[in-house]
């Protein structure tokens, strides 16, 4: 038989699963850890104003495209006013409006965001815009600036990068100055620089963000520059033309219209707010994939109500465990009563912590094997004896529960958690074997059972392998592969090399 | 590194270890569908019948707890017998009764010197039915057949119960042969597992060699101090050529045969096993692996039992 159809299903197998998993933690950002946390930033907006009487309505304007970003939960507090979102040609908009509102009023809108490289490319292609007409000496001076950039750069973005340089000239020339001479704030020179890229027909667009700090009561609000080279876009600081965003910035709006628009209101003040904060990676990763509209997370795990998720995050131990006996079978030679007893000591074990675990096992264990030998003088038939064992079992662990309990010692209680038909069969098959083939053979099985229970304890009660089969339970496809390969070990068990070690004397 | 010497070791002497018998010995020649002819002992009794081999005589079977309450009417003629389940494995479950009391015949003599009463052997027989030796703990059946006396070559070398001589039968080939004999740890039983010694046996001549106990070595019987090497199992070529026709019989590639001689009848075929053990490779001193993959290479004789048997002779000579 070849071993050939074998390697290729776990090498198709083990391809599954670790492609799953790579998407998972690089696209998506699964996290590798357990209990990892990642920086969130809750962003709020905060509009106070003093209502005229009759009716109010107050746009603002909420971040929708944010390069490097990601908005993930929204609320919107406005005590009495109707209230809703809508996208505009610019991006997008907060509206609440109410019919009477008299006074001081304040509106909130507050986000969480996170960072997110997935989120960086822009999803639309501007057209190109007209060569703006502008009234004399402006429309002479823009010609003459636009050939002039024209012929010291090369593309778009060092069109841009000249231009910027240029009007933000100390000493700049007769051109530029008559630009500068409406130009009293960033914004507006970002303004004037978009007019004379469109002089170039670039595409461009002002964009007002803000930098996520630590903690900010009342964040700047920073001017930026967005222009589209005919492939994506490209943003540069109109005040000083270099490419590139600033750390940690959040586009808030796109457009030269202000921040917020109240109709019926008056003393404006509207504040962004910022403040930082950490939130469970995995609570980010799924919002993402969310985003992303992952197939891949609506049928994870996650979906789950959490008191099933919490049934599975011990299921999924129990493929750890099987590969641990498969080793322990077939690598090693370990002789074990049952083939997955270990694995089921292993998850009570759990509960019990190892040391009072191997204690109770071998208290019931032992128990139970001398009620077994009184009961084979009632010569009783097989399926009766099985049950009257079981009960057997139960109530000592009843005895065993209710003593500990009176001595104050906590860990007894949890030998209910040991699965007593696995036990009741554990006893029966090593009286058995007791009897047949004596106890030094008994008590090896026995033993060897309790270390490879004690070994699959050790392992599925690591962590972070609890994490990584949890979070990525396409891993297991990996434990499939290899139990298969160890399927076809044909090689020795280690304990092989004990038992024809008689063979190293021989001639 | 002592490990990889002792791997050197092995694989230069073709031992064969359990993964290599399970994965791909006994699954690619052992087709699943035939091992209820073996595993099942009272049909591979009634095959070997009906092919003409000697077996020893079956007194009864107990199929029911009906049949084990008419136990004393089975039995009335019987003074020695053997209780045995028939889907057992490894000797589990096998009473060897030697003689009955001569005034209480409720009173089984058992060959370890062991007395069970009527109750306790029909306690023992409800056991056997309701699975507790059997494969997976099904129902089973419990066979009584007759209880082999044996030769007097063994004698010497045995404590109490009955040695048999087991020999692996690989494609019809005998390759390897060896003789369990029962010791005081094993009460009497022919399994190594429990305590008997095994001794190799040289496949051309029927000589024994030197035996094995547990895992190491032994040149006399732990239990008589006699030698029990270079000893001559009489009638050696018809117990080669009973071993290597079962595997005319059940068709089994891989095959354990278990054959007693009798002081009277001679050889006969207590058992065949679909899994046979592997510390015979010890007592012979001899990787089963290296025969095994000779014989692989050998043509296929048909049904031609005497020519395998020279062949494997020839071959595997000590």
């Amino acid at each position: 038989m070849s071993l050939r159809p074998v390697l290729i299903i776990a090498a198709l197998l083990g391809l599954i699963g670790l492609s799953l998993f790579s998407y998972k933690v690089i696209v998506l950002g699964f996290p590798l850890v357990p209990n990892e946390t990642t920086d969130v930033w809750t962003v709020e907006a905060r509009i106070a104003f003093e209502a005229l009487p009759g009716s109010v309505k107050v746009s603002l304007q909420i971040p929708t495209l944010t390069p490097g970003y990601t908005v993930f939960k929204e609320n919107f507090v406005s005590p009495s006013f109707g209230f809703t979102t809508l996208y505009t040609a610019s991006g997008r908009t907060a509206q609440w409006a109410v019919r009477q509102a008299e006074g001081p009023q304040t509106l909130y809108y507050r986000a969480v965001v996170y960072r997110d490289r997935a989120n960086l490319r822009e999803d639309t292609t501007p057209t190109l815009p007209p060569v703006p007409v502008l009234d004399e000496p402006y429309n002479t001076a823009m010609q003459v600036l636009v050939d002039e950039v024209r012929a010291a750069s090369a593309d778009a973005a060092t069109f841009t990068s000249e231009l910027l340089r240029r009007l933000n000239d100390p000493s700049p020339d007769q051109n530029v100055a008559l630009f500068l001479s409406q130009v009293t704030t960033p914004t507006e020179l970002a303004q004037a620089a978009s007019t004379l890229l469109a002089g170039n027909r670039i595409p461009s667009r002002l964009v007002r963000g803000i930098q996520l700090l630590e903690q900010q009561r009342n964040a700047a609000i920073v001017p930026w520059l967005e222009i589209h080279d005919g492939d994506r876009w490209l943003y540069f600081n109109p005040t000083s033309g270099e490419p590139g965003l600033p750390q940690e910035f959040l586009f808030w709006w796109r457009g030269s219209q202000p921040l917020v628009h109240v109709e019926g209101g008056r003393n404006t003040d509207v504040r962004l707010a910022v403040t930082k904060n950490v939130a469970e990676a995995m609570v980010v990763a799924e919002a993402r994939a969310e985003r992303a509209r992952s197939r891949l997370v609506e049928f994870s795990l996650f979906s789950l109500p959490i008191q099933t998720q919490a049934v599975y995050s011990v299921l999924l131990l129990i493929p750890i465990g099987a590969l641990v006996i498969v080793l322990a079978r077939n690598v090693v030679g370990i002789q074990t009563f049952g083939t997955f007893m270990p694995v089921l000591i292993a998850l009570a074990f759990r509960e019990t912590r190892l040391f009072s675990g191997v204690v109770l096992f071998t208290l019931l264990v032992g128990l139970g094997l001398a009620i077994r030998f009184l009961l084979e003088k009632l010569r009783l038939l097989l399926v009766p004896r099985l049950a009257t064992v079981l009960v057997s079992v139960v109530l000592l662990m009843l005895l065993v529960s209710v003593i500990s309990a009176k001595l104050g010692v906590e860990v007894g209680l949890s030998v209910a958690l040991f699965p007593m038909v696995i036990l009741t069969m554990v006893i029966e098959r090593m009286s058995i074997v007791w009897e047949e083939r004596g106890a030094k053979e008994a008590l090896q099985q026995g033993l060897g059972s309790l270390v490879v229970a004690a070994i699959c304890y050790a392992v599925m009660g690591m962590d972070y392998l609890e994490h990584m089969v949890f979070v990525f339970p396409e891993l297991l496809l990996l434990f499939l592969a290899a139990t298969l390969l160890l399927g076809r070990y044909r090689g020795y068990r280690l304990s092989e090399f004990v038992r024809f070690r008689a063979f190293e004397r021989a001639p | 590194m002592k490990l990889l010497s002792r791997l050197r070791q092995l694989s230069a002497r073709g031992v064969l270890g359990l993964n290599e018998r399970n994965g791909d010995y006994i699954m690619r020649h052992n087709p699943r569908a035939l091992y209820p002819l073996v595993d099942d002992k009272l049909r591979s009794k009634e095959l070997a019948l009906a092919a003409g081999m000697a077996v020893p005589a079956l007194y009864g079977v107990v199929r029911t707890e009906h049949d084990a309450g008419e136990l004393p009417q089975t039995l009335a003629e019987r003074d020695s017998f053997v209780v045995k389940p028939a889907h057992g494995s490894g000797g589990d479950g096998i009473v060897v009764v030697s003689h009955r009391g001569h005034r209480r015949r409720d009173r089984f003599h058992l060959i370890d010197g062991k007395i069970m009463q009527l109750a306790e052997l029909r306690y023992h027989v409800s056991n056997i039915l309701s699975g507790q030796y059997s494969l997976g703990g099904n129902p089973d059946q419990a066979l009584i057949e007759y209880c082999v006396q044996h030769d007097p070559v063994f004698q010497a070398i045995s404590y109490l119960g009955i040695p048999d001589i087991r020999i692996i039968v690989f494609l019809g080939y005998p390759v390897m042969a060896m003789v369990r004999l029962p010791t005081r740890l094993s009460g009497g039983k022919a399994n190594l597992h429990q305590g008997a010694v095994g001794a190799g046996i040289d496949i051309a001549t029927g000589v024994t060699g030197v035996g094995v106990l547990a895992n190491d070595m032994v040149d006399e019987h732990p239990d008589t101090g006699n030698m029990i090497t270079g000893i001559q199992v009489p009638r050696w070529d018809e117990i080669m050529a009973l071993a290597a026709r079962c595997h005319d019989v059940v068709g089994l590639g891989f095959l354990g045969v278990d054959i007693v001689l009798d002081r009277e009848r001679g050889p006969l075929i207590l058992e065949l096993n679909a899994r046979p053990g592997l510390n015979i490779q010890i007592a012979n001193r001899a990787g089963l692996g290296k025969r095994l993959r000779e014989v692989e290479a050998w043509p296929d004789r048909g049904t031609d039992f005497a020519a395998r048997v020279q062949r494997a002779q020839a071959a595997f000579a000590a």
